[in-house]
């Protein structure tokens, strides 16, 4: 275990100094699955606020599926992209393979349906609440929804950073799509899965920390916003 | 003869044969009604009597399994129900402020006027409250940002259902002031209560539900007096008993 014990302290001290490798790849881990949470929460919130407030035909159905697809496995979504993004592929014009964009798109097909899914949900119980009052007001399906995820924001921020964790911590699909390809399209997950198989455990352990601290941070994020908002009684 | 107080001005809210069905239960059953343009007019009965039922499908946010409803003339429509506002008896707010609560229903209007929001607060007394959360303040204060809510878009007709049943003495003596108030200001008024010392206070017309139907419909004074319906007089005479 003396390997470990040099490899933590060596972890350590690459966080403590701010490697450049150790930073750019976490700079480019926040930046792709920020991007990807962002994108999910412009269609997937708008999705869930409709769901939770539209009554059609097939409703049921759409929320099954969106709920079974919160489950999606990365890897399958990683195939997937990387099908219509491969140069044989109906997308393989564009060129975008083995770059972030391409990660991004991955990630973001990864965790839409769970931020619309969770939307739904938070927004179906405020629906029932509002529904008749905002029938009385003669209010439009569009100010209903807005007013929804305006009154569910704090409920829905968590829901956004449930997405957010789930993409900076997948591996499947960024690693397929994005190829894992140093000062490119190398990321936190990815990189750990390859320092770690080539026995480079310094590098892997430190991004592991950043990880860690990273998933704590949003928790406690999330924690303050739910406290903020309960004093309030907004939540 | 019931419908003497009414003649007296012009009907303002009509219904034929209004009719609701759920299922194969009826909810109301040929429901006639002629409300005058102004004044206060209370519903009254049993619980399940088909009060807020009633007062529901007038807001149309029932549609009727049969009958009509016209207001001054015109068949209710989505365009009529803007212009129309109902309490009920659990004020809904949104989680803002209550000041935010009022912008919310002017925005949805398309009125821009901030005087409008702070007319609307000082008429039922919050104005100091105005940056507080809204579901946070108590059950009268709720109710009375409910009603400047209602208020706020000088409705044509306010509708309340059971506004003061949570409330205690003197947050009902606030809401019905603010009531009477609004009903001498062109906004034509129908309270639902199961209270008869807060009908008497309020009426200037009485409808009597019983069982669904249209028992009886009089001027307050008649009303109290010398009910017509059997109905109507168990009804107040088993009040003043207990």
């Amino acid at each position: 275990m003396q390997d470990f014990g040099a490899a933590f302290s060596l972890a350590f001290e690459l966080v403590m100094r701010a490697d450049r490798d150790l930073v750019e790849i976490v700079l480019l881990s926040l930046r792709v699955s920020l991007s990807a949470a962002l994108l999910a929460c412009l269609i997937g919130l708008p999705l869930g606020a409709f769901l939770a407030a539209a009554r059609f035909r097939g409703r049921g159905t759409v929320i099954v599926t969106l709920n079974a697809l919160m489950g999606l496995p990365p890897v399958v979504v990683g195939l997937l992209v990387y099908l219509h993004l491969s140069r044989a592929g109906p997308l393989g014009f564009l060129g975008l393979l083995y770059t972030p964009t391409a990660m991004i798109i991955a990630q973001t097909i990864l965790i839409t349906p769970i931020v619309a899914a969770l939307s739904r949900q938070v927004l179906e119980d405020l629906n029932a609440e509002y529904a008749e009052q905002f029938r009385a007001f003669g209010l439009s399906r569009w100010q209903s929804m807005q007013a929804l995820l305006w009154d569910a924001r704090y409920a829905l921020v968590t829901v956004s950073l449930a997405g957010f964790g789930r993409a900076i911590a997948e591996v499947g699909a960024v690693m397929i799509v994005g190829g894992n390809i140093d000062h490119v399209t190398r990321v936190m997950t990815t990189a750990i899965a390859l320092e770690t198989s080539r026995g480079e455990l310094a590098l892997a352990l430190a991004l592991g920390l950043v990880l860690m601290v990273l998933a704590l941070s949003i928790n406690a994020a999330v924690q303050g916003v739910r406290m903020n908002a309960e004093k309030r009684a907004y939540a | 003869m019931r419908d003497n107080v009414v003649q007296s001005s012009v009907p303002a809210l009509h219904t034929e044969a209004l009719r609701l069905e759920d299922g194969n239960h009826c909810l109301l059953d040929d429901i006639n009604l002629r409300l005058c343009a102004d004044g206060i007019t209370v519903i009254m009965g049993h619980n399940g009597a088909g009060k807020s039922v009633l007062l529901r499908v007038l807001h149309g946010l029932i549609p009727p399994s049969a009958g009509r409803i016209t207001w001054r003339g015109d068949a209710l429509t989505p365009e009529i129900t803007r212009r129309q506002s109902l309490v009920f008896q659990k004020p809904v707010l949104l989680r803002r402020s209550v000041a935010a609560n009022i912008d919310f229903i002017l925005r949805a209007r398309g009125l821009r006027d901030e005087a409008l929001r702070w007319d609307a607060l000082r008429r039922v007394g919050l104005l100091d409250m105005r940056d507080h959360p809204a579901r946070r303040l108590s059950g009268g204060e709720q109710q009375r940002l409910a009603l400047a809510r209602a208020l706020v878009t000088s409705p044509e007709l306010l509708m309340l259902d059971e506004p003061t049943a949570n409330l205690d003495p003197g947050a009902t003596q606030m809401i019905e002031r603010i009531v009477t108030e609004t009903a001498v200001q062109n906004t034509k008024v129908i309270f639902v209560t199961h209270d008869i010392g807060q009908a008497r206070r309020l009426a200037d017309d009485v409808v009597f539900l019983h069982k669904g139907r249209l028992a009886e419909h009089s001027p307050a004074a008649a009303f109290f007096d010398a009910p017509k319906s059997a109905a109507a007089q168990a009804y107040l005479s088993g009040d003043i008993l207990t």
